[in-house]
C-alpha cells in the first residue's frame, strides 16, 4: 500500500512516501493510524492525536472510520487550509 | 469551460479575467485571495496533493455547473512560497446574469477552503508554523448543503 503524508504529519514521520504492507487485522483508516504509530517513534508522534488527522483513499476524502478495502493509496494529513 | 491549475508561477490576473470575458457572458465575478501582511508574517509557503488537488478543483467546478447556469469557471491556486500581497488563489466564473456569476464565485471559494488538499506554512522570521483549519471555513462552506 501506497502511504502519503502532507504538512506536519510528513515533518513528523520524516518522509512523504512510503510503501507498507499493514496486517490483516488492519481493516479501517482507523486501525491504519494506530499500526503506524507503532512503527517508529516519528510515526508515533505523527499518529499521536487520531481526531487531528483526515484521511483520502485512493485521492477521495475518506472519514477515520472508513474500511480500508483494495485501497492502493491512502494519504494523511491535517485539516486543509488552502485558499 | 472549466480551467482548472495548481502552478508556482504568480496568478496572472488581467490573462485570467479576459479568458472568462471571451465566454460570451453577461457578467464575470471574481475572487483574488493574497497573502496578508499582518501578525509578522514574512512568507506563505502552500503544500498540495498532487493529483488529488486538481481532481478536487475539476470536481468543485463540476458542481458549480450543475448548480448555476455558468458559461465558465477558472480555479487558480498558487503553490510554493509566497510573500505579503502575492495572489495566493483566483476563482472566477462567467454567467449570462450577475446572480449566477457571483454566487457560483462565493461558493467555489467558500468550499475550496475545505474540500481541496492545500496545507498553509506561516513564516515568521525563523519560525515556521502550520497553519490549523479554521472553524468558520468550515461553517461557510457548510451553509451550500
Amino acid at each position: 500500500m501506497d502511504l502519503l503524508y502532507f504538512a506536519w504529519v510528513r515533518e513528523r514521520v520524516g518522509t512523504g512516501h512510503e510503501q507498507r504492507d499493514p496486517p490483516a487485522t488492519v481493516l479501517s483508516i482507523a486501525d491504519l493510524i494506530a499500526w503506524l504509530a507503532t512503527l517508529s517513534p516519528g510515526h508515533a508522534e505523527a499518529m499521536r492525536e487520531p481526531e487531528r488527522l483526515r484521511a483520502a483513499i485512493d485521492q477521495k476524502f475518506v472519514p477515520l472510520d472508513a474500511p480500508l478495502g483494495n485501497a492502493r493509496e491512502v494519504a494523511l494529513f491535517p485539516p486543509v487550509t488552502g485558499g | 469551460m472549466i480551467r482548472v491549475s495548481v502552478d508556482p508561477a504568480p496568478i496572472e490576473l488581467a490573462v485570467e479575467v479576459a479568458a472568462l470575458e471571451e465566454r460570451g457572458a453577461g457578467g464575470v465575478a471574481t475572487f483574488t485571495g493574497l497573502v496578508r501582511g499582518d501578525d509578522g508574517v514574512t512568507a506563505l509557503e502552500l503544500e498540495h496533493y498532487p493529483g488529488m488537488t486538481e481532481q478536487a478543483l475539476i470536481a468543485l467546478a463540476e458542481t458549480a455547473t450543475e448548480r448555476w447556469s455558468l458559461l465558465g469557471v477558472t480555479m487558480v491556486h498558487r503553490i510554493g512560497v509566497m510573500v505579503q500581497g502575492d495572489r495566493i488563489v483566483f476563482v472566477g466564473t462567467a454567467a449570462h446574469h450577475r446572480r449566477e456569476a457571483l454566487e457560483a464565485c462565493a461558493f467555489l471559494i467558500d468550499r475550496l477552503k475545505t474540500d481541496a488538499p492545500f496545507w498553509k506554512r506561516e513564516q515568521r522570521g525563523e519560525d515556521a508554523r502550520w497553519v490549523d483549519a479554521r472553524h468558520t471555513d468550515a461553517e461557510a462552506a457548510g451553509r451550500w448543503g
